[in-house]
């Protein structure tokens, strides 16, 4: 009887089966991510080091591919702001939980991981860490741990979307930095957080060898892997030669051209609608020809999105927003993004522009860039539709640091060159990277990154909502609202949201690709 | 010589010096930000100049570069902005693995162009030396890239006969030199041997053609001298020339290449450079490229120093 029970258990916990293969995956970065806690190369980088070495307090649930992810309890089990003073957070901190070095997580630990991002004055300060995590949770003013499972959090002003930012941050353990001489640079070749993973070895440019930590508080996500490698491949053809020779099990983002090849040669292709969105960002400085709403519309509905799909290999969904359609807050707008010349062409006539007497736009692209997925190839499709309805582009192409740092100038900087667009993919996971940061007014460049210098009261008004709404269904309406004027009033050329394409071996099984930029590695098993 | 030897150590100083300004300047004169490798995408510039102020990339190009050349005066090329990792200690790992392509590309391109050279020298004007000679100018012409992917494609996906990319099962940590890990280095040395073996083929060939068309050679067979003799006599002549031209090439090779690293995923100074290039790592960009020049330099001085030995009409004062 007691066999039995344990055979069920051992098949319904993953973590308790026996463990299964080792999973070799190559990474599109070109270094292993700093397993220090807040790890760098962005969401790819806590995609593989950030939430598998650590957690957060609060963490994203992974664990379905078919609804959008949401939040849930991480190192904290609860969290809630004060009834009376909205600007004071508590989080309860989860009992029980071990850093990989055996010592115990808790509310001093949590405050500490917060002092080494945002104290500079704190002996774990660390600069790398900061530049990763503190542009996460800007609103936070003061911490402090009440006793060992409360984490006291006050804000500067009252922000409900808080947990989100939280969920970036990424508890390393103090009791290793203490231990490695209160060096970040030592914590390196031995770090240790509280993650479903323990790094066994790590060769900074080529490696890094993680095993389960079977200790781990989710017993529901103990890894079933035996082991877990991890190999830098920039190059996109080397990561599909590497697959196709046996030399890794999965590959990160293969070029949609290698995809049926791959596909006929019996290996698995992943994909997944997830928060981003490819879009074009426009300029609405004085004497921008995207102020006028007419032609924001008609270049919105000169996209032959279908047809751009089929380009890409069926990788993308045509984008009718800034969040994809089955997102909860898409809300209900009143115009459709949609493929139709004759309703462009007669707004561009209604405008004062023809094929024959064209609109000249400058518009500014990159060749390549994290999470911009084929960047020449799709623009050029669109300079050729919107031509069509009298647009004629002009492409100031950067290269990707240098459009970031345009993107982060805005469009008075000099950088811009006259352009009057500028596109750059966006993470859109949470309602300020998915909506606020690109058109609150208080947030024009050098303060956030409204690029394009969008000011509207109405936004603005639906945006304090946002955030200082702790009602959540109150915030879910705002979030809605501002959503449909996003759509409504074209603020932006919506065109494709990314899915993620992975190629794995038929080997590799058990994979569940979640609507989100991160993924959970625990439930995956290699067969021998 | 000794005098010799004196100048040319002190024009490496300038030369040095030089290198490391213009890099200095192309990596500010770029755009995009040399704080790239450790800020998320999506911050905003005025967090971005709060961090340039700690990093003290705030203060102006000149005052930062001084500051540069004065640590490097003493030995410190400072730590990459990305890793936290000392520079030294970076430029020494990704060396000691271009070393191990080089050694092999050089072993392989060396042979082979010297071979194909002296052969298409010897019987000039005949089908072997034109295919040598065609050859040749495909080996220079075609794209390194190009070739190391067809290479994979064709003996690694197709035949699964030798490894796609990376230095060994375990990475270069555990390198070995036996055949579980040679046969990493096979294609990757053999695209990078393919410009060398050219190059060489066409210098060995010229010379081999030119030494036999002197009267000195004429008068060698007049004397009844032997063919393997008379080779020899070739061979001294033509080494001096060869000599330099392949420390030329083991200098590019021992530089790495970027393309061919990238397409290996090979963990030498050429993956490092592309690497501190994307990510705008100044002091792991200027750091590799100034030990880079010094080795040219070097390297140069070396091959200057070996050609009087090998011919004592070459005169170094």
């Amino acid at each position: 009887m007691r066999l039995a029970a344990a055979v069920l258990l051992a098949s319904l916990v993953p973590g308790l089966g026996a463990a299964q293969g080792v999973l070799r995956i190559a990474m599109t970065a070109s270094d292993i991510p700093l397993p220090n806690g807040q790890t760098d190369q962005g969401a790819e980088g806590m995609r593989f080091i950030g939430y598998t070495l650590f957690d957060s307090l609060v963490l994203w649930d992974l664990s379905s591919a078919d609804k959008p992810s949401g939040l849930v309890p991480g190192l904290a089990t609860e969290w809630k702001v004060d009834a009376k003073d909205k600007t004071v957070w508590i989080f309860r901190i989860r009992e029980g939980v071990r850093f990989h070095d055996g010592s115990a997580f808790n509310a001093q630990a949590a405050a500490w991981n917060l002092d080494k991002i945002l104290n500079d004055k704190s002996p774990q300060y660390d600069p790398k860490q900061a530049a990763q995590g503190r542009g996460r949770i800007p609103s936070i003013k003061s911490y402090r741990a009440i006793d060992e499972r409360t984490l006291e959090v006050r804000t500067n002003e009252p922000d409900a979307l808080l947990p989100f930012g939280i969920a970036w941050i990424a508890m390393s353990s103090p009791a290793q930095w203490e231990k490695v001489g209160r060096s970040w640079d030592a914590f390196l070749k031995s770090p240790s957080g509280t993650g479903p993973w323990k790094l066994e070895k790590y060769t900074p440019r080529e490696r890094a060898e993680l095993v389960p930590n079977k200790d781990y508080w989710n017993k529901l996500r103990v890894p079933k892997a035996e082991r877990l490698v991890l190999l830098p491949v920039p190059d996109p053809s080397a990561r599909v030669a590497a697959l196709r020779s046996g030399q890794v099990d999965w590959i990160e983002a293969p070029p949609p051209d290698a995809i049926p090849s791959l596909k006929g040669a019996g290996f698995q292709v992943t994909s997944n609608v997830y928060p981003h969105v490819w879009p074009w960002h426009f300029s609405r400085i004085e004497g921008s020809p995207w102020n006028d709403v007419r032609v924001r519309k008609a270049a919105n509905l000169a996209i032959d999105r279908a047809g751009m799909k089929k380009l890409l290999g069926s990788m993308m969904v045509e984008a009718k927003g800034m969040v994809p359609p089955n997102s909860r807050w898409f809300g209900k707008p009143g115009f459709d993004v949609r493929y139709d010349v004759e309703e462009a062409r007669r707004l561009m006539k209604e405008a004062g522009y023809t094929r024959e007497k064209p609109l000249a736009v400058k518009a500014i692209i990159s060749t390549s860039g994290s999470g911009q997925m084929q960047p020449l190839l799709m623009n050029e499709f669109i300079q050729q539709n919107l031509a069509e309805v009298g647009i004629k582009v002009e492409f100031e192409v950067l290269e990707w640091n240098a459009l970031l740092a345009n993107w982060r100038a805005g469009a008075r900087d000099p950088s811009t060159r006259g352009a009057a667009s500028t596109n750059s993919s966006y993470f859109s996971q949470d309602p300020f990277t998915a909506l606020i940061r690109h058109l609150d007014s208080g947030l024009f460049p050098p303060r956030g990154t409204n690029w394009g210098y969008y000011s509207d009261p109405e936004m603005d008004t639906l945006f304090r909502v946002v955030r200082y709404s702790f009602d959540p269904e109150v915030q879910l309406g705002a979030i809605r609202r501002a959503h449909e004027k996003f759509v409504n009033d074209a603020l932006f050329l919506f065109v494709a949201h990314d899915v993620g394409p992975r190629a794995l071996s038929p080997k590799v099984k058990g994979f569940v690709q979640a609507q989100n930029w991160f993924q959970d590695f625990s439930p995956v098993s290699v067969a021998k | 010589m000794i005098l010799f030897l004196l100048r040319r150590l002190a024009y490496a100083v300038p030369i040095a010096l030089a290198v490391s300004a213009v890099c200095f300047a192309l990596v500010f004169l770029a755009p995009g930000d040399p704080l790239s490798s450790v800020l998320p995408a999506d911050a905003s510039a005025e967090l971005v100049e709060q961090l340039k102020a700690q990093y003290g990339f705030d203060k102006p190009v000149p005052v930062q570069f001084a500051k540069w050349v004065g640590r490097a005066l003493q030995g410190d090329l400072g730590t990459s902005i990305a890793t936290g990792r000392p520079v030294a200690s970076e430029i020494r790992h990704a060396i000691a693995n271009t070393f191990v392509l080089a050694v092999f590309a050089c072993a392989v391109g060396f042979t082979l162009g010297v071979s194909f050279g002296a052969v298409a020298g010897y019987f000039q004007s005949r089908w072997i030396d034109r295919v040598v000679t065609a050859l040749a100018v495909a080996g220079v012409s075609v794209p390194h890239y190009w070739l190391g992917m067809v290479l994979v494609i064709v003996f690694s996906v197709l035949w699964n006969a030798l490894p796609a990319m990376g230095m060994g099962s375990s990475g270069s940590a555990d390198w070995a030199w036996d055949w579980e890990h040679i046969r990493f280095v096979v294609l990757p040395a053999v695209t990078l041997s393919v410009i060398p073996t050219s190059i060489l083929a066409r210098t060995v060939r010229a010379l081999v053609a030119d030494i036999l068309s002197r009267e000195f050679v004429i008068a060698l067979k007049a004397k009844g001298l032997g063919e393997r003799r008379i080779f020899l006599h070739v061979v001294k002549n033509a080494a001096p020339t060869a000599i330099a031209v392949m420390g030329v090439q083991l200098g590019y090779l021992l530089g790495g290449s970027i393309l061919v690293e990238t397409v290996f995923s090979w963990p030498g100074t050429g993956f490092l450079l592309n690497t501190a290039i994307f990510q705008r790592d100044v002091p792991l960009l200027q750091g590799t490229i100034l030990f880079l020049a010094l080795f040219f330099v070097a390297l140069n001085l070396v091959v200057d120093l070996v050609q009087p030995l090998l011919d004592p009409r070459i005169q170094r004062t």
